[in-house]
């Protein structure tokens, strides 16, 4: 799949990151992320939701995809920009349907200590694309904080 | 008294077990496994244990998390014991909200108010 449409995404500006399917190595490629996050200044609480969206990711790819396999790995590809965050994240797994994971917010379900990954994604992104087979999710977070376009403040220092 | 462990720092305060987290990253994804066998050893070790868990050092926290703390929940409830939370920080609180945990828990704003709480 490549980056969906309503992105705004070139498929030129994405960096891939390859990475054997293991928390710590998910998470040595995560704080690359992170830190072009920090670059980029994007504010503490849009790091968080992202952060917290990619975590769940990651984990849904090594656990879920991947099933905690060692062989296997993981594929990041990403673009961090001044107005909006893109990530794909895919596993060498079957897939899933995302739809047929049961409401966690539901009474019945409140006290199952599973299930929540998918739907804290979805409350903390702007948006989350899953492709048909369920082995890859792409994720866009808008930057609320992005600075001004360039040529309004250059016609401001006039 | 400050018992030594990796990840958890425990004290004793008016019959109730106050555990803080050792660092701020501690409710990532890697420990969570660890952190939950920990927990889960200081539940077992004393039958009706109040137990406050304060989140003053923790920025961040995962879905795994929130079911390692449900999990743990459940456990303390079979040994007819309590759990209670406390500062949890205003990131950390929305994750409690959004997946409605904030209902399942019980939360205080402050470690001094969680305890009173255990007393009355």
């Amino acid at each position: 799949m490549s980056v969906p449409e309503d992105f705004s995404v070139d498929e030129a500006s994405l960096a891939e990151l390859v990475a054997p399917s293991d928390l710590r190595s998910a998470k040595a490629s995560g704080d690359r992320i992170l830190a072009e996050l920090a670059r980029h200044k994007y504010d503490s609480d849009t790091i968080f939701a992202i952060k917290l969206a990619l975590e769940e990711a990651l984990a849904n790819a090594i656990k879920h995809g991947n099933r905690n396999d060692p062989s296997k790995h993981i594929v990041i590809r990403f673009h961090i920009g001044d107005e909006h965050a893109a990530i794909m994240v895919r596993d060498e797994g079957n897939g899933f349907r995302p739809n047929a994971i049961p409401d966690p917010t539901a009474n019945t379900n409140l006290e199952r200590p599973y299930g929540r990954g998918i739907m804290l994604m979805y409350a903390y992104m702007t948006k989350v694309h899953f492709n048909e087979a369920g082995n890859e999710v792409w994720m866009l977070k808008e930057n609320p904080t992005r600075p001004p376009a360039k040529s309004k403040s250059r016609s401001l220092r006039r | 008294m400050e018992q030594p462990s990796s990840h958890l720092k425990i004290r004793r305060a008016n019959g109730v077990s106050v555990v803080e987290f050792a660092d701020r990253k501690i409710l990532e994804e890697l420990s969570i496994q660890e952190i939950g066998e920990e927990l889960r050893q200081l539940v077992e070790s004393e039958a009706g244990i109040k137990l406050l868990l304060n989140f003053k050092n923790v920025d961040h926290l995962s879905s795994a998390a929130l079911g390692m703390l449900i999990t743990l929940n459940k456990k303390i409830k079979e040994h007819n014991g309590k759990l209670k939370l406390s500062d949890i920080n205003r990131q950390i609180f929305e994750v409690f909200k959004i997946t409605r945990l904030n209902r399942v828990f019980d939360i205080h704003e402050t470690s001094q108010q969680a305890l009173a709480g255990f007393q009355s």
